[in-house]
């Protein structure tokens, strides 16, 4: 095993005990902290796959932005009883659901077999980041604008249903 | 060696096993959103194992518009959410079930 393969082990298993953890912890505040953890962990994976671009997203977007919106909304709301928040009597239920789609997607997985393979040079041509510079504003133009309209939209949403009813 | 694709995808199938049943399991509408976020960064994760499987950087290309449209999903549903706790004085999503109308 080489060494990036042991680090991906790794991140891989911190990143889906802390996922555990967002769901298993009693207290929101511990849910987004162990989140950002999670987050972290996802980036490290994406500069293992070369996608260097998509971790430093990764890391301003999600571990920067959404994680303080998140701390805001959680210390707006102030829920003291943060007890007895699962619903026990749905628990069974979506066991059985969740376990199910694992074993389908592992069952379509062993039906198939995938062997790694390293990005072309020609794509670490001028490094990962002008690749992507060159794919999205040339080839995907269109739907970045059509993105930027989308948050433009979010933005303006969250502050009519965000705001004080006068 | 690298890591083989397999075991990329089943570390993105665990990933997004955990946010499903976050979805399904939890009352507090707060962490039914992070768990959206734990199955998005799982798609995330998808895309750009199969960018470096087949070459091609479309891939990536996407995983960049997931995470615009995670962002404004997220705005919007915490703005949501504070309006429900402004109203009902409440965020647990059980509580809020019935509608009026």
């Amino acid at each position: 095993m080489t060494a990036s393969a042991a680090i991906f082990y790794v991140l891989a298993s911190i990143a889906v005990l802390s996922g555990f953890m967002v769901i298993g912890s009693r207290s929101a505040i511990h849910s987004a902290i162990y989140l950002v953890l999670t987050f972290l962990s996802v980036a490290g994976v994406y500069v293992l796959l070369e996608a260097e671009f998509v971790a430093a997203v990764q890391v301003l977007v999600y571990a920067g932005g959404i994680m303080v919106l998140f701390l805001f909304v959680i210390m707006l709301v102030n829920l003291q009883d943060s007890l007895g928040d699962r619903i026990r009597l749905h628990a069974t239920v979506s066991g059985v659901v969740g376990l199910s789609v694992v074993g389908l997607i592992l069952y379509l997985y062993s039906r198939g077999q995938l062997v790694a393979v390293t990005t072309a040079s020609t794509l670490r041509q001028g490094g990962n980041l002008q690749a992507i510079g060159v794919s999205l504003y040339r080839d995907y133009l269109l739907p970045f604008e059509v993105a930027s309209i989308l948050l433009l939209v979010s933005m303006i949403g969250a502050i009519v249903l965000a705001r004080q009813k006068s | 060696m690298p890591v083989p694709a397999t075991h990329l995808l089943v570390f993105s199938l665990l990933l997004f096993s955990i946010g499903m049943l976050g979805v399904l399991t939890r009352r507090n509408a707060i962490i039914i959103l992070m768990s959206i976020e734990l199955m998005m960064n799982a798609a995330n994760i998808n895309f750009i194992t199969f960018s470096r499987q087949l070459n091609n950087l479309t891939g990536q290309v996407f995983s960049v518009f997931t995470i615009a449209v995670a962002a404004g999903e997220v705005a919007v549903g915490l703005a949501v959410v504070l309006a429900l706790f402004r109203n009902r004085d409440t965020i647990y999503v059980d509580q809020v079930h019935i509608m009026k109308g």
